[in-house]
């Protein structure tokens, strides 16, 4: 500053004060961060470029008509779709629970929440079957009252994938519900809404952000679901075999498959992903 | 536009029961507020004092967001004690508006008759009407962040009044107001809570938005009612430090015996009144006059010694914060503070006179 | 070594993104996979006693050998002291993918021989393996036999859950077989990744049926009822066993195979219900 100062004349200012701006701007990144920083998506990307590199280019176009392939890729997007319904629509009101209401024993239940986390999804997938499998705790009664077994069925691909991704949209929407003013609530209510009403129509739109956040990471989530599906639901070609199981049973064999249905995996989720970023994620 | 005409209708005005009988007891660990509160419809009441006072927590009571803990709460006769926020006939501006960001201000305004049950197409019209009522009907289609402050107040208040509401309450309506706006908003605050017919309660730490705004003020310190009375009333005769420096008055309090108050701490002062028993006495800062050295010929029987403990720059007065035989608060012009050299630590004489000092009995 | 192996497969099963699977078998292919288990770090422990063997041997073996081959591991300890037998029991599939593509393991004991072939055919193995058992297919059912199945064909009576083997695993391979060989259609609940969670479907009543190896039905104990079919015997599996190529203590892999094919191994081995070779 005050060498701008001293210098008097106004261009001596005006170049002093671009270079400052300049220098400003190149200190604005810290090596301290850049470098991991770079290495961190270079982490992330170089696998993925090895994918590609390592890609069967020549057969791909073959694996990619397969019928199976597609069969497989129709059931990941829609159960993904239908696991990320089913987390929105009960795993929303969970989160309003965990972040609005007090009640004794919230910190062990937001801890129950995120197990699904830390489990592996193997273990995710037997302890579904013990509790949701024809001899299971309650699939017991599901079979004997309605009729319902849920293991080997495409529902049953929908309950493993929102079982792990749930953890995902309540985390994200709880957060952002504790970010949010519970004040705009209070305000509903003196204007004669219920606390549902109130939930509705004010704080739902005004954490929509972090619901619409929420719900495409567990859409990712469940769509790269592989040890809780396998376990629970099986693997049978057009009913319970997802994407990633059949990349899993090709790389037992034909390893250049794998691949190429990685790929495709990959492109599927990148091109969702990056559509919903554009229309929907940035408009908060 | 029926509605609004009916408003300005004072018909319950009088009648038995009517208006607001409180008692609002809220104990928040070991802050404990006790609060009596009567108006009747078309008064509006000033909630005073200073932070931590209990304000807030008595109008979110009354909004039942805060359970009482004893008490009772009567509007028009109907107990509302555990009557649900939602069900209550009150209306609150809160302090920063909390406007549903999502919501354009005719949104807004139509939220509440919405949940009353109106149709949308009902809703909508009653809230442009409201709008129209505070010249806002060209920002009716903006969104809250869209509107200036002041705008942005009346949509509050028109929303808070599209419920009909039998109470009104208002969180500090012109804190968030920069000093300009303020001014502009505070008459326009001013007619619009002349016209409405029930009652409205306002709370501010603000005593020119208080005086301005309401009918009586009711100051609160530490949960407990001090003082309740007329502006001009609380004003003439603070009861308490806090209300005496908010109304820009020195006060003391002791045993007054004809023209002299003897002080509970200290010195005494001259009065031109005579009185007997415990008193307080009352000066304006700008009654005092300071000297460097021992003014030799005044006549003032008031004389005392001082030393300055800070100075504070109003306008092109400076108030100087005095501690010595008597702590006071005076004020010189800058051009006297330059003459008499004055600043932190200085030794000086302060006095005033008798004629300028007001006594009242305790 | 053997952790990081494991490590892998739980990483395969867990991760569950076809791309993160990929991840962690390059993962594996980094060849100085310098883990805490390195075997050249346990080169200080010898034993005076035998053939200078020492240190770990690390054996790759098909998930059905998990039983019987961690027995002769703790003989083979006792037989040459300061040494250590480390498995990764796993489909024999994804442990040849894990071989190919580089996790340093000393011998590998395939449930088939197509799989054993994908590590011969990378010149991954040392001279030409030999079959030390063979396994033969029986069916799985719950535990008194309920639906009375008493043939494969029994297996395709509707309204029974019945689980196989995916047709790229051994176990499943074989049991296509079996049901072309007797020209039955069987149309499963689900091609189940190895056969051992197809044998925990009906452990766990899922399922009523899977056709899986006797020795899994054996290891089962009375979680399940076996019963044999005619058909399994036209689809016998061959057990391959070898020394790899890249072995870091060949020597003692050696001497692991000697014990597998020795008498006393062909003892627990046929315990366990596999049929001599």
């Amino acid at each position: 500053m005050s060498k701008v100062d001293q210098s008097g004349a106004a261009t001596d200012a005006l170049v002093g004060g671009e270079r400052r701006r300049r220098v400003r701007a190149r200190r604005g990144v810290p090596l301290p961060l850049l470098v991991p920083g770079v290495l961190a998506l270079a982490f992330l990307v170089l696998p993925l470029v090895a994918l590609l590199v390592r890609a069967p280019w020549h057969g791909l176009p073959e694996q990619l008509t397969s019928a199976e392939v597609w069969q497989a890729l129709q059931l990941s997007l829609l159960s993904a779709t239908a696991a990320t319904a089913v987390c929105l629509v009960l795993g929303v009101p969970l989160a309003w629970l965990l972040a609005r209401t007090r009640f004794p024993g919230r910190g062990f239940v937001r801890a129950l929440v995120t197990l699904p986390l830390v489990l592996p999804p193997v273990v995710g997938g037997v302890a579904l079957l013990l509790a949701l499998g024809r001899n299971g705790v309650i699939g017991k009664w599901l079979d004997a009252w309605f009729g319902i077994t849920l293991p080997f069925t495409t529902t049953g691909v929908v309950v493993a994938e929102a079982f792990v991704a749930m953890p995902f949209l309540v985390i994200s929407v709880e957060g952002t519900l504790r970010a949010a003013d519970p004040r705009f609530e209070e305000a509903a209510t003196t204007l004669g809404a219920s606390r549902f009403t109130a939930f509705r129509r004010v704080t739902l739109p005004l954490i929509a952000p972090g619901i619409a956040a929420g719900a495409v990471l567990a859409w990712a989530r469940a769509l790269g679901e592989f040890g809780a599906t396998i376990t629970f639901a099986g693997n049978f070609p057009g009913r319970t075999q997802t994407m990633p199981l059949a990349v899993y049973l090709a790389l037992q064999n034909d390893p250049e498959a794998a691949i190429a249905l990685s790929l495709v995996l990959l492109a599927v989720s990148i091109a969702v992903l990056a559509g919903l970023r554009d229309r929907w994620l940035t408009t908060s | 536009m029926t509605d609004i005409d009916d408003t300005t209708d004072r018909l319950t005005k009088g009648v038995n029961g009517a208006g607001l009988d409180a008692r609002l007891v809220v104990e928040r660990g070991s802050f404990r507020l006790d609060v009596p509160l009567t108006a009747a419809p078309g008064d509006v009441v000033a909630l005073l004092g200073p932070n931590g006072a209990g304000k807030t927590t008595a109008l979110r009571a009354l909004a039942g967001l805060v359970p009482l803990a004893g008490g009772h709460l009567r509007l028009d006769g109907a107990a509302l004690e555990r009557t649900p926020p939602d069900s209550r006939p009150v209306g609150v501006v809160f302090q920063d508006y909390l406007l549903f960001p999502h919501l354009s201000a005719l949104d807004n305004v139509a939220f509440g008759p919405r949940c009353q049950g109106a149709t949308k197409a009902q809703a909508r019209a009653e809230a442009a009407a409201w709008l129209d009522r505070m010249g806002l009907t060209e920002q009716a289609g903006a969104k809250p962040r869209r509107l200036s402050g002041g705008q942005a107040q009346r949509v509050a208040l028109a929303r808070a009044l599209a419920t009909h509401p039998r109470l009104l309450l208002l969180d500090e309506p012109l804190a968030a107001l920069d000093a300009r706006t303020r001014l502009e908003v505070r008459a326009q605050l001013r007619r619009h809570l002349a016209e409405f017919e029930a009652v409205a309660v306002l709370v501010t730490h603000d005593p020119l938005d208080a005086m301005v705004l309401a009918d009586r003020l009711v100051v609160i310190e530490d949960g407990q009612v001090v003082q309740e009375g007329s502006p001009s009333d609380i004003a003439r005769h603070p009861r308490t430090d806090y209300i005496a420096r908010l109304v820009g008055l020195n006060l003391y309090r002791g045993q007054a015996a004809g023209h002299a108050v003897r002080l509970d701490a200290g010195p005494s002062i001259t009065t031109t009144e005579d009185l007997s028993g415990p008193a307080f006495v009352a000066f304006p800062p700008s009654a005092v006059t300071l000297y460097r050295d021992r003014p030799t010929g005044s006549s003032a029987r008031n004389l005392w010694r001082c030393r300055i403990a800070g100075l504070e720059i109003h306008g092109d007065q400076i108030r100087a914060d005095l501690t010595g035989e008597l702590p006071l608060a005076a004020d010189v012009t800058t051009v006297a503070a330059a003459d008499l050299d004055l600043q932190a630590g200085a030794a000086v004489w302060a006095t005033v006179k008798a004629t300028q000092t007001h006594a009242y009995p305790a | 070594m053997t952790r990081s192996a494991r490590r892998t497969r739980r990483m395969l099963q867990v991760a569950g993104a076809g791309v993160a699977a990929l991840l962690a078998l390059s993962a594996c292919s980094s060849s100085d996979d310098s883990s805490d288990a390195s075997p050249k770090s346990d080169k200080s422990a010898s034993s005076p006693a035998s053939p200078k063997l020492s240190g770990t041997v690390t054996v790759f073996a098909a998930a059905s050998l998990k039983e019987s081959f961690t027995t002769l591991g703790k003989e083979f300890e006792k037989q040459h002291p300061g040494t250590k037998v480390s498995f990764n029991f796993g489909g024999s599939d994804t442990l040849a993918a894990s071989i190919t593509g580089g996790a340093p393991a000393d011998v590998f004991a395939a449930a088939s021989p197509k799989t054993m072939a994908i590590v011969t055919d990378k010149q991954d193995a040392v001279g030409t393996p030999v079959t030390f058992v063979r396994n033969q297919l029986e069916i799985a059912t719950l535990p008194g036999n309920p639906h009375k199945v008493a043939s494969l064909k029994d297996l395709t009576k509707s309204g029974l859950k019945v689980v196989l083997c995916d047709k790229t695993v051994p176990c499943g391979a074989a049991a296509q077989k079996a049901l072309e060989a007797s020209k039955l259609k069987l149309t499963p609940a689900s091609y189940e990744e190895d056969v051992k969670s197809a044998l925990n479907k009906v452990v766990l009543k899922e399922a009523d049926g899977a056709v899986v190896y006797k020795t899994d039905v054996k290891a089962a104990g009375d979680k399940v009822e076996g019963v044999e079919f005619p058909e399994s015997a036209k689809a016998i599996n061959d057990y391959p066993i070898t020394v790899l190529k890249d072995a870091p203590n060949a020597e003692a892999a050696k001497a692991f195979i000697a014990l597998v094919e020795s008498a006393e191994g062909r003892q627990v081995l046929t315990q366990a219900g596999f049929l001599k070779p």
